[in-house]
């Protein structure tokens, strides 16, 4: 069994449609949304829902009035400033260190797991879905990255399947690494602009430091294609695949997404579905030379 | 004035919209200030090529175990809440990667056998455009801590003129840490089933933290009035649409301010500001 994880760096190069069409072409594979920011993929994929569970992350501390005696001593060991003068924690400003519950003489302060967000497994039309929705404001999305990968993992062991196919978040940070720490092949959409290139640097910086390998797929590369040249020798000299170039057909991609579909379903011809089936092929030709 | 440009989805222009107001308030000589709090991939200097005239490390401080005085008695690794510390026998190994630099352990250390030193998480920049103010953080490759770095340039923002805050994308911590204080939230979006989904987190999210806000379309396409539609029924303002070109996308690209290169969109990003203005009553 494999584990791709597709990622950008920067935002809204195309991921989604990339894993998208990926999932048409896989077929049987399993598939998880792990982008728990803005979780997309269900829009296309209009699941059939049958397991909802919640989810609850770090702990964050609350401070009883009653037995609360404003002693200052809480306030004392928050390196966070997350208590006001009036004894109340600002739950943002609040890390969950869990050392003013330590200290405090009087029992006065609860430590609770927080309820972050909601978990689904669903069926779908191109294979087990599993996603999770974070509730707006919270953190440790960390967290329920891995939740939703190990999910997606115990199903693809159960039902043996081959392939999963994780649809990570944008950035490099906390979400990212959890997304991609022991992923088999970490697949980067970016796009040849400025800012596209400079995220991309950060995101092989992010893979040197974790030791991951993969390869990258260039959206929209004819906008700019000095830049797509550039970002494909930048990848190269990471020691990642050239896996292919998406011509920029925004109508195209749009008109699939307002109708449900990926690009594959939508124009199997067409010319951003067959960039995304030629990805699809040499990513096959990759994993199958891992394999052996 | 505050001013947060944020999104639900990511790439739909924040950084295409706070980068050209800014530089549109710096050329008609107002005192602006753009502060990059994407920090996890900060790109509005690529634009705005400020002058950088300082630059400071973010730090944490994390903890030094003294392993001579160390009794393997596990306070300190069995209370941190991010699985920072281990203790094998009588020795406690630090992973600084996962500190938060809470300080937790060396308070609860019974030997004093726990110091600390800084850890650099980001870096911090300062510089000048025209006559607009840069500020920008960058976290460290490998850390996990967002939202210090953006504190760290939000504590350092002047108290008066127009604030332009580059908002990372999403709705989860990062994202409130920058929006909260604003005076107002230009939402970015776009008019797809992605966009207008990431914007209703994005609209319940200033809705739970009361703060004003309205909406940027852009790669609007004429015949589609999914964002229009969706603002009316939310009684949203559409604050401005800017159409899906080519043209702009390869001005982007190349790292050009449309507001310079393509004077169509300078009108626009008037307008854009009228509205806001109007909005804060001014």
């Amino acid at each position: 069994m494999k584990e791709i994880v597709i990622i950008s760096g920067k935002g809204g190069t195309g991921k989604t449609t990339v894993v998208l069409g990926l999932a048409s072409l896989a077929k049987n594979a399993v598939l998880a949304d792990c982008d728990v920011d803005a979780a997309d993929m269900f829009l296309v994929l209009d699941p059939e829902t049958h397991h909802t569970e919640s989810f609850t992350g770090g702990k964050l501390a609350e401070i009883l009035q009653d037995p609360c005696t404003a002693c200052g001593k809480c306030r004392e060991v928050c390196e966070f400033d997350a208590i006001s003068e009036d004894y109340v924690v600002e739950p943002l400003a609040c890390e969950g260190c869990g050392a003013c519950y330590y200290f405090c003489p009087h029992d006065a302060i609860l430590f609770e797991p927080q309820y972050t967000g909601t978990v689904f497994h669903s069926s779908s039309r191109l294979g087990p879905f599993f996603h999770a929705r974070l509730n707006p404001g919270q953190e440790n999305s960390g967290k329920l990255v891995t939740r939703v990968r190990n999910d997606a993992r115990a199903a693809a062991v159960e039902q043996g399947k081959e392939l999963i196919l994780v649809d990570g978040s944008p950035g490099v940070g906390c979400p990212v690494v959890a997304s991609v720490t022991g992923a088999d092949y970490v697949l980067v959409v970016t796009e040849p602009t400025i800012s596209g290139y400079h995220d991309l640097e950060r995101v092989f910086e992010l893979m040197s430091h974790f030791k991951l390998s993969g390869g990258v797929v260039i959206n929209k590369f004819d906008i700019h294609p000095e830049m797509s040249d550039n970002i494909e020798a930048l990848a190269v000299g990471n020691g990642f695949d050239r896996l292919g170039r998406i011509p920029y057909h925004a109508e195209e991609v749009i008109s699939a997404m307002n109708n449900g579909q990926t690009v594959i379903e939508a124009a199997p011809g067409s010319p951003v579905a067959t960039a995304v089936a030629d990805v699809w092929q040499r990513l096959k030709a990759r994993l199958a030379e891992e394999t052996e | 004035m505050r001013i947060a440009v944020a999104s639900g989805k990511g790439g739909t222009g924040k950084t295409f919209v706070a980068t050209n107001l800014a530089a549109l308030l710096a050329d008609m000589g107002e005192g602006v200030t753009l502060a990059d709090c994407d920090v996890e991939e900060p790109n509005s200097q690529l634009f705005i090529k400020p002058e950088i005239m300082e630059t400071i490390p973010v730090t944490i401080e994390v903890p030094v175990i003294d392993n001579d005085k160390c009794t393997g008695c596990r306070l300190c690794s069995s209370h941190c809440e991010f699985h920072a510390l281990i203790t094998v026998k009588d020795k406690t190994y630090v992973f600084e990667d996962m500190c938060h630099g809470c300080g937790f352990c060396m308070r609860i250390c019974p030997e004093g056998a726990i110091g600390k030193r800084d850890k650099v998480i980001g870096t911090f920049l300062k510089g000048q455009f025209g006559r607009g103010l840069f500020m920008e953080a960058e976290m460290k490759v490998g850390t996990e801590l967002a939202t210090p770095v953006i504190k760290f340039v939000k504590d350092r923002l002047p108290s008066g003129g127009v604030v332009i805050l580059d908002s990372p994308p999403g709705t989860s911590c990062p994202v409130v840490e920058t929006i909260q204080g604003c005076d107002y939230v230009i939402l970015v979006t776009e008019p797809t089933p992605f966009g207008i989904n990431d914007l209703k987190l994005a609209v319940e999210m200033c809705r739970s933290l009361k703060l004003k806000f309205g909406v940027v379309e852009n790669r609007a396409m004429e015949g589609n009035t999914s964002v229009a539609d969706f603002c009316e029924t939310e009684n949203i303002r559409l604050l401005a649409s800017v159409p899906l070109e080519r043209e702009i996308a390869e001005c982007y690209s190349h790292g050009n301010l449309a507001i310079r290169e393509l004077p169509a969109y300078r009108y626009r990003f008037v307008g854009l500001l009228d509205a806001v203005k109007e909005e804060l009553g001014q």
